[in-house]
């Protein structure tokens, strides 16, 4: 169904992350940009659409500031990487915790809203006008109790659909909002205290993936499992679905990658979930699997102590 | 990323740096006083109350320098001397050990069973002497109450932050090369086969609910691997069997050859130059740990012996050519760490810091 295609270089090697690979597909330039993280830099690589260009560029976070108790969680730049516009850093608390104070999860949520998700548990709402570069936090939700770890927008493009966003932590809890002014809580799904690692939300179902290796399919608003799959092996860390097409993709610690496809028909509630095929990076744990456009046309992927972004095409 | 790898990482590396110093001894044909002293010295140091409180303190992990400058100092903590060559062999069999653990468990939790694994093994190492037994079992009861609150999640992002730690790093170990755990460009053999773990399911089935929770259909899928059910869970009591040989020793005394490393060719060495702005929160760091390690039995006299992790003078010329940098780098640490000493904290007594640090200068 998909074959191997030559692999993208990348400046360092994809650090054990989840959902570490982002893919910006910008048609009018007939080009793509990947991302990949490596500790705290970014790699970032703009391939052209004829194979010809690749250039590269590395965002390094600035240098943490020891002095003054702020920890750095967010830094946002152009897409192209070449200017930064914007900075937040949270307080760190008085006493040192388990962890230390950072940043995980980032959506783009409807109308002008960029989501970022704390250790915390917390999650950051900015507002981001469509114009000038004046950047604002909108609003702080604390619903979640544990640190966050994915979240993710509906990507269905319909407007229709009530629910806009889904927010996923270490103890597999899912949260449902509706973006505004106001967030909205409309539902919370509990985890079985086992980690969601990757989440994604098309057509009001959310798509998690597990420590467990297990996928679930959820009908957002309401809550109601209507699928669940035994999918990997190992603790998944990536999952992502090319919306036009219904093509889910999942990616693991276990060196699998597997295509699957999904119907859903919110109206009747059906949802059905085949499998369609696999792909074994060898000795690889992967930590970034993305699909290229919108139709699953093609992926790339990411893995742990790999210098190189690795795609496949449909045949 | 985590606050809480340090001991973790110290009775890890530790204990493999045990397992490798216990080979050499018997390598060597070291008197069984000698070896259970040496033995005794570096346990006593290593578990003392003053050096795990330290460790257990919620901070980063910081640069390999600092953590070799610490188990340098660890390792000379008895009669023994390694030179340079062979405690920078040293490290890299250690943290690659290490490094297959932590990429191989089969989940994040396993990252405790491996470190009971190696302080049941030192437990043994030192069984004839009970106060060095007690430090182990008193360090021990500190990691259960430490890590057993732990989330998976948690757990998981201790994991990756060492896998960030040990990144990029492809030292081939001759071992791992004839296990076969090992690639010879240095990766480890990652199979899509054996038990999952525990908590997971063999993957291969497709389930579909309706909206009262009922099952309607299942299928099955090819997993494209042979996966088994997994098998019973390890004990994370202070005694207790495993279950898993993660973490066990895997050196023995018949084959020396087993501590050879090599680096693949077109493999990325440790740079350990790299500016750090962090570095005086590491500093301090080193001072408060070596600050910590008692010093008893330091040794000034000749009564020391050495012990070398090479077998020829060719091997480990070629090994100290390559590692020049990095030999260099250790001693500009270790003297830049005794200044800044002295700046910061005239008032306090100098105890054997600085004497230690001399002696570990006069070594290199």
């Amino acid at each position: 169904m998909y074959h191997k295609e030559k692999s993208i270089q990348i400046k360092n090697s994809a650090s054990a992350l989840y959902n570490n690979l982002s893919v910006l597909r910008i048609a009018p330039r007939r080009l793509t940009h990947f991302t990949v993280v490596h500790a705290n830099m970014v790699n970032m690589v703009s391939a052209s659409w004829d194979g010809l260009n690749y250039t590269h560029r590395q965002l390094q976070s600035k240098e943490p500031n020891v002095a003054t108790s702020t920890s750095l969680i967010m830094q946002m730049y152009e897409s192209d990487g070449s200017i930064m516009v914007y900075w937040h850093a949270l307080d760190t608390p008085e006493t040192p915790t388990a962890q230390a104070v950072f940043a995980r999860g980032i959506a783009a949520v409807y109308e002008n809203y960029i989501c970022v998700g704390v250790s915390s548990g917390a999650i950051l709402v900015f507002d981001v006008p469509s114009k000038g570069s004046n950047i604002t936090l909108s609003e702080v939700l604390e619903e979640h109790k544990e640190s966050i770890t994915d979240m993710a927008s509906e990507c269905s493009g319909s407007q229709e659909c009530i629910a806009n966003l889904v927010t996923a932590d270490d103890g597999g809890n899912l949260c449902v909002w509706k973006s505004g002014e106001e967030f909205q809580l409309l539902n919370k799904i509990p985890g079985f205290d086992m980690s969601c690692s990757s989440v994604k939300l098309w057509k009001g179902t959310a798509v998690a993936g597990y420590g467990t290796g297990q996928i679930r399919l959820y009908e957002a608003v309401t809550g109601i499992l209507h699928a669940e799959i035994n999918a990997h092996a190992r603790w998944i860390y990536s999952v992502d679905i090319a919306p036009f097409s219904g093509l889910l993709l999942s990616a693991a610690e276990d060196s699998l990658v597997r295509v699957w496809h999904m119907t859903i028909t919110p109206e009747t509630n059906s949802v059905e979930v085949v499998h369609l095929h696999n792909e074994c990076v060898t000795d690889t744990q992967i930590c970034g699997a993305r699909f290229c456009d919108g139709d699953g046309y093609a992926f790339a992927v990411t893995g742990y102590d790999l210098s190189e972004i690795i795609r496949y095409i449909q045949s | 990323m985590s606050m809480r790898t340090l001991p973790l990482v110290f009775i890890n590396l530790g204990g493999e740096m045990l397992y490798i110093l216990d080979q050499r001894l018997r390598a060597h044909n070291t008197s069984e006083d000698n070896s259970e002293k040496v033995m005794n010295d570096i346990v006593g140091t290593m578990f003392s109350k003053a050096f795990m409180d330290e460790l257990l303190k919620p901070q980063q992990l910081y640069s390999h320098r600092t953590l070799k400058t610490v188990l340098t100092r660890l390792a000379h903590a008895s009669i023994m001397r390694l030179n340079p060559a062979s405690m920078d062999r040293l490290y890299e069999l250690m943290v690659m050990a290490f490094k297959y653990q932590v990429f191989l468990c089969l989940r994040p939790k396993d990252l405790l069973l491996i470190s009971y694994n190696h302080m049941d093994t030192i437990r043994e190492f030192v069984k004839d002497t009970p106060m060095a037994v007690n430090q182990v079992d008193e360090t021990h009861r500190k990691i259960i109450e430490a890590y057993s609150s732990l989330s998976e999640g948690e757990l998981q992002l201790l994991r990756q932050t060492l896998l960030t730690f040990f990144q990029d790093m492809h030292v081939r170990v001759s071992l791992f090369l004839k296990d076969q755990i090992q690639n010879p460009n240095g990766r480890f053999a990652l199979t899509t086969s054996g038990p999952v773990p525990h908590g997971t399911d063999v993957p291969g089935l497709i389930r579909i609910f309706d909206c009262r929770g009922r099952e309607v259909r299942r299928r099955e899928f090819r997993s494209g691997g042979s996966y088994t059910s997994s098998i019973r869970e390890g004990s994370f009591e202070l005694h207790g069997n495993r279950v898993i040989r993660l973490g066990m020793n895997m050196y023995t005394v018949d084959h020396p050859e087993e501590t050879h490393t090599s680096r693949a060719p077109s493999v990325k060495v440790i740079t350990y130059g790299s500016p750090n702005p962090l570095a005086k929160e590491e500093l301090n760091l080193l001072a408060r740990l070596m600050g910590s390690m008692k010093t008893e039995n330091k040794p000034k006299d000749e009564s020391g012996f050495r012990i070398n992790l090479f077998n020829t003078d060719k091997e480990e010329a070629e090994f100290l050519v390559q590692d020049e940098q990095a030999a260099s780098e250790l001693a500009r640490i270790a003297g830049q760490f005794e200044e800044e000493e002295e700046e910061e904290k005239p008032e306090k007594p100098s105890n054997n810091k600085g004497e230690e640090l001399l002696a570990m200068m006069d070594d290199l």
